[in-house]
């Protein structure tokens, strides 16, 4: 008994640090995205098509998954997303052919179907957010989260150009401060944030479109078997009787 | 005291008759359920050997509904896994029960394992239940190693990479074994399809053979128990043991118990958190393998870690990979390391039970090891808890023999 | 006394795990049996065909795939839907009454919503193979055009009804179809679905 406590609070302790080893060495302000609201849903849907699908497909999701979960009628999917698809049972491709990509930006642009579930909602979110100028690279910009990325900063409209600060930490290495706005954007700060925020938040959402509806089922099957729990736990006691 | 008696009578006529005379079906039953006789004293630790079936039946099943939409090709693997997810109906559920139950195999056959080391149920006469066991031990490792190239991810591709490639380290066959492991010059389609069938047929089969062979090992012996005593040494006039109690209806009920309460837990991860925090489904793992691109940090899966953790801590390549595989083989020896005539930690010294606490922690601490990087103190601290590892096995005849032991009963403690 | 009451509750006890288990083992057979359903892909791969039939000319026939099946579309002219009345002899089911083998619309001699144009499944009714398009009228006054099966030698006429005397059973099938537009025909769809 005293051995199983050890062995547990061990175990504990080991696995509750892990998680802080485990994280990337880069600084992530969390999302704070929603899942369960569906209209910030619709409006990441509606991001993703008008500023992402030109390059990246999300090729394991098909529109009517899209419709039923995100409540779209066909006629919305239509008019609002599907801008190459021909079908509502299509799934999201792209539209610039990959290999051209490939060729213009020196990588192809991932998928982004399982991206959010691969390197985690934050780590989306603050890529969208962490694109800065540098003069020296080909797309005139870099980005905190993933040095050295082909990708330009495709949102520039709506949040504008900012400049990274660079300082010396305690150890004398150069190390990221903050951003400094250039020039304005379409958005504020706040709504831009809201804006990237929808936008993970639907890049969640379709890295397992079956979240919310496996968390229902769960609780029915924890039910029933919290019932059959307590008739077998009955039937062993009554069995057990005999026992001495 | 009124016991239940058995409730199957030998069949005097009809349906049942016409089946006994020709296939040894109610003698059968009698023999492994309901006149097989095991301690009533029996605690919760005995409940894993069950538990592991009951993973069995769920992998096997749940691997049969995947073969059935799974494409083992590199060109079609990844895709056809979010396809099961997103296209086949229920098919989220189906992979998320296979992947749930892999890690939870591994969960509930150490537990079993260590109940066997706390017990002391590897000793004579139990020595070949044990051995037998540790080779189902080895097929499993076969069989989830294989069973995670399938998905073809990054960490599938990788952390096969690594561990095929120890192998090279065999001086002279080493190269040529693993390309034939490979089946080509690299690890490519030709190598998933090979895994695949290791993975679906080979090492399943190998599996519920040895399975068998386990219990009816463990049958023609008779189970142990928490006091380590052979109850057939204090039997009744009527020949079944004082402190026995038939299988069925005692412990098939007890163990009914057991299993809904690890389904439920089963269920709750299944259903609530499936990756477990990237621990049963790897984040790196939901990017296609790309062999260009190696992950910063490849890990193996959980449930290798605390062996992974041993091969780095050799700064040599050969004897890293043979003090793994050591560290892997040397609990088949512990029927003849154990000196100890007492079979249970209830009645063996504190030498003996000091021992198997720094074993526990040792192999908690190693696997936590194995998820980090190798460097920095987290190599030296591999290096001691290596040391502490071996030390637990090679050291056993010497502590075993002095360690003071208390006197064990005759018959089994049991509470009611 | 006592013993009664426990070997009641007993069996009581035991009656209801039995049942809520096989509740239990039930509920957890339906996700696998659902799963053996056509995926959501087989239902996108099996969605409807659109067949534009402007560019036929009188007497061509066009293969389309559909389901993954064949699917015959012949542009009869006049003189291929006068001679119709001929065969009703030699035909096994000319009124089309075996229900199963064609939509509402095509229980009428030229089992098709127009005229003009067939609309039929190529595959067999004997044992699926596909039959071959012969159209001309016969020497003997007993072919006048059809389609001819060369696996086991069964016969249809320009409508694709089976005649008697030969293997397969029934006439060949006409799949669900509508028009769209004047000249284009959707198989797979009926009117009046969405």
């Amino acid at each position: 008994m005293v051995k199983t406590i050890r062995f547990s609070v061990v175990l504990a302790a080991l696995l509750t640090t892990a998680g802080a080893f485990a994280a990337s060495s880069i600084e992530l302000e969390p999302a704070h995205n929603d899942p369960g609201n569906i209209n910030s849903l619709q409006r990441g849907a509606r991001n993703f098509m008008n500023y992402c699908a030109g390059c990246h497909s999300a090729k394991y999701v098909r529109f009517n998954t899209l419709g039923r979960d995100l409540n779209l009628s066909e006629d919305q999917l239509i008019e609002n997303l599907m801008f190459n698809a021909e079908q509502v049972f299509d799934t999201i491709q792209a539209t610039m052919p990959l290999d051209d990509a490939a060729r213009w930006f020196g990588s192809a642009p991932p998928d982004m179907s399982l991206m959010a579930r691969a390197r985690g909602t934050d780590y989306v979110y603050n890529f969208l957010r962490g694109f800065y100028l540098d003069p020296d690279s080909p797309t005139g910009v870099d980005n905190r989260v993933l040095e050295g990325t082909s990708m330009p900063n495709v949102l520039w409209e709506l949040q504008g150009y900012q400049k990274a600060i660079f300082s010396e930490d305690d150890h004398g290495i150069e190390a990221f401060d903050r951003f400094e706005q250039v020039t304005p954007g379409t958005m504020s700060a706040e709504e831009f944030d809201e804006f990237a925020r929808d936008t993970v938040n639907f890049l969640e959402y379709i890295g397992e479109p079956i979240r919310s509806t496996r968390r229902v089922l769960g609780v029915w099957v924890l039910m029933f078997l919290i019932v059959f729990l307590i008739i077998a736990s009955m039937l062993k006691k009554q069995v057990w009787k005999d026992v001495t | 005291m009124a016991r239940i008696e058995s409730e199957i009578g030998t069949p005097k006529g009809g349906f049942m008759k016409w089946v006994d005379d020709r296939f040894p079906w109610t003698e059968t039953m009698k023999y492994h359920i309901t006149e097989y006789y095991a301690a009533k004293s029996f605690n919760w630790w005995y409940v894993f050997g069950v538990l592991a079936m009951v993973v069995l039946v769920i992998q096997i099943v749940s691997g049969i509904f995947l073969t059935m939409n799974y494409k083992p090709s590199a060109e079609e693997a990844f895709a056809s896994v979010e396809y099961i997810m997103r296209d086949v109906e229920w098919g989220w559920l189906i992979r998320y029960m296979h992947s749930t139950g892999a890690s939870f195999f591994f969960i509930v056959v150490y537990l079993h394992m260590y109940r066997a080391m706390m017990y002391g149920s590897y000793q004579k006469p139990r020595e070949l239940i044990w051995i037998i066991g540790m080779l189902i031990f080895f097929i499993l490792f076969a069989e989830a190693f294989a069973g995670y190239l399938l998905p073809w991810g990054q960490m599938s591709y990788w952390g096969a990479q690594v561990i095929i490639s120890l192998f090279g380290a065999i001086p002279f066959v080493g190269e040529a074994l693993v390309e034939i492991i490979r089946g080509d010059y690299s690890i490519t389609d030709i190598t998933l399809n090979r895994f695949f069938a290791l993975h679906v047929i080979v090492l399943p089969l190998a599996l519920i053979a040895m399975v068998f062979v386990h219990i009816v090992a463990l049958h023609h012996v008779g189970s142990s128990n928490p006091d380590g005593i052979e109850i057939k040494d204090h039997k009744g006039s009527d020949g079944i043991p004082l402190d026995g109690i038939a299988f069925h209806p005692y412990h098939t009920t007890k163990d009914l118990v057991g299993i809904i309460v690890f389904l439920m837990i089963f269920s709750a991860v299944m259903f609530f958190a499936p990756d477990m925090g990237g621990y049963f489904l790897e984040h790196a793992n939901f990017e296609p393998a790309n062999v260009m691109a190696t992950p910063e940090h490849i890990a193996p899966v959980w449930y290798f870690t605390p062996f992974y953790a041993i091969l780095r801590a050799v700064p040599n390549k050969l004897w890293g990979a043979i003090l793994m595989a050591g560290s892997v083989l040397i609990p088949v020896f512990l029927p003849w390391l154990d000196r100890s005539r007492v079979k249970s930690i209830r009645y063996r010294g504190w030498i003996y039970k000091m021992a198997l606490g720094l074993f526990v922690i040792s192999f908690v601490v190693l696997g936590w090891l194995g998820m980090q990087p190798a460097e920095g103190i987290y190599v030296m601290m591999a290096r001691i808890f290596s040391v502490i590892y071996f030390g637990f096995f090679l050291l056993m005849p010497y502590y075993t023999t002095i360690d003071k032991t208390k006197p064990v009963p005759d018959r089994v403690v049991y509470h009611g | 006394m006592t013993e009664d009451v426990d070997r009641n509750r007993r069996h009581f006890l035991t009656v209801a795990t039995l049942v809520t288990g096989g509740v239990g083992i039930g509920l957890a057979a339906i996700p696998f049996l659902a799963s053996l359903k056509p995926s959501a892909r087989a239902q996108a791969l099996g969605a409807p065909v659109e067949v534009p039939l402007g560019s036929l000319e009188p007497g061509e026939m066009i293969r389309v795939m559909w389901r993954g099946r064949l699917v015959f579309i012949v542009r009869r002219d006049e003189e291929m839907l006068s001679r119709l009345p001929n065969v009703t002899d030699l035909l096994r089911d000319p009124n089309s009454e075996v229900v199963e083998q064609q939509p509402e619309f095509a229980v009428n001699e030229h089992r098709s919503i127009k005229p003009e144009y067939l609309v039929v499944e190529g595959s067999c009714t004997h044992l699926g193979c596909a039959p071959l398009a012969e159209f001309d009228v016969g020497p003997a006054d007993t072919w006048f055009g059809g389609f001819f099966c060369p696996c086991h030698g069964s016969r249809f006429d320009l409508s694709g009804r089976v005649y008697k005397g030969v293997p397969a059973p029934t006439n060949l099938r006409v799949p669900p179809y509508r028009y769209i537009r004047e000249d284009v025909i959707i198989i797979g769809q009926e009117s009046g679905a969405a």
